[in-house]
């Protein structure tokens, strides 16, 4: 065994950096681990360097993806022969939810939204409202307009991450969507009434907004629980954001469906 | 793992012997992915899971083994009909965790 690869590895997780650890589980070598991040030597080995480099390429492949699994190799590395089993783990950063408004709605969503894994951005541009002491659990609170911070950050996001748009004022929620709208974000809500959501698809339409853009807007925002207080509404926006990750576009009790009642395993949401 | 990590940490300060359990694999159904983990000491003590609670008691027993004879092994747990104590999964699924003395 290569010391140190654990601490390495508790430290690369503590501070949210990519990292994936390769362990052979079975066949020769059982116990081996190679460590890779981005930009990085690996550190360990599997028990042979063409193993090493084969299984540092695929890892890097798994932590992009945010997968975890096992692989099969030869002892050298060679596809189509199964001689050794290496589990890739990879340990992706959190994925990062943006909350535009800072309203009590987002208190409560910040709540359950950290329950659930992720790192929380809170952002308005009245600066009153969008103060650490009103939103102690989220990870950054930023004054400023929601599309001048998507327009910084939004190149770096990706299917994993998520915008919630709270303010439902058109003068912020149009230039905050047409913004979320340049994102890879994975899911894009805007809550308001009825009322407020055909006010404002209007209005996206008429900042040039397409129809697929229109259908990539999950408006108003949550599933329909019932919800009515911000905690219950915080619940329906999460488990909306669940649902579109596993492809659940028709939601429903488990007790009137029927097959796989998780989803597939793919990208965590949470961290682990 | 993630969540290990201040108890590992707790317990390698006190120089307590620890084993690691992943699952690396799951058939069918299963409460926790590939990469669930769960940490036990020499003490016994737990941190962490790797199902719904249905075979974390057999994993601790495994673990204490990796331990004794500091083996690493894969150990696969699933649904048994017919045995109305076996220690497997209620849901149906089977899981491959793989267990490690923390030597590394």
């Amino acid at each position: 065994m290569s010391g140190g690869i654990y601490d390495r590895l508790a430290a690369a997780v503590r501070a949210e950096r990519p990292v994936a650890l390769a362990t052979v589980v079975s066949g020769p070598g059982t116990g081996g681990k190679l460590l890779v991040a981005p930009d990085e030597e690996p550190l360990g080995t599997l028990g042979n360097p063409d193993l090493d480099r084969v299984v540092a390429r695929d890892a890097l492949g798994e932590l992009a993806a945010g997968t975890t699994g096992i692989r099969h190799y030869g002892e050298r590395g060679e596809a189509r022969e199964a001689t050794v089993a290496v589990f890739i783990e990879s340990f992706a950063p959190p994925p990062r939810m943006f909350v535009f408004g800072a309203v009590d709605f987002t208190a409560a969503l910040v709540k359950v939204a950290k329950v659930l894994g992720y790192r929380v951005t809170v952002c308005d541009a009245r600066e009153v409202f969008a103060t650490r002491t009103r939103f102690p659990e989220a990870d950054e609170v930023v004054v400023d307009w929601p599309h001048r911070l998507l327009d910084r950050v939004g190149p770096t996001l990706t299917p994993r991450d998520v915008i919630c748009v709270l303010t439902h004022d058109a003068k912020f929620d149009v230039p905050a969507l047409s913004a979320a709208l340049r994102t890879e974000a994975g899911y894009i809500g805007a809550m308001g009434s009825r009322r407020t959501h055909a006010d404002r698809t209007r209005r996206l339409r008429e900042a040039g907004v397409d129809q697929a853009g229109l259908d990539r807007i999950r408006s108003p925002i949550g599933l329909d629980i019932g919800a009515r207080t911000p905690e219950e509404t915080a619940v329906s926006i999460c488990a909306e954001i669940i649902a579109d990750r596993n492809g659940r576009t028709d939601v429903r009790p488990l007790r009137t469906t029927e097959g796989p009642i998780h989803g597939p395993a793919g990208p965590a949401l949470t961290g682990r | 793992m993630r969540d290990l990590l201040d108890d590992i940490d707790t317990w390698r300060s006190e120089g307590v012997g620890v084993a690691i359990a992943r699952v690396v694999d799951l058939e069918g159904s299963g409460p926790r992915e590939p990469g669930a983990a769960m940490a036990v000491n020499e003490r016994g003590e737990v941190a962490g899971s790797v199902s719904g609670g249905c075979v974390e008691g057999a994993v601790v027993t495994e673990a204490l083994e990796v331990l004794r004879t500091g083996e690493r092994k894969v150990v696969s747990f699933g649904y048994s009909d017919d045995e109305a104590f076996a220690v497997g999964l209620t849901c149906g699924g089977t899981i491959h965790l793989y267990l490690e003395p923390l030597d590394w």
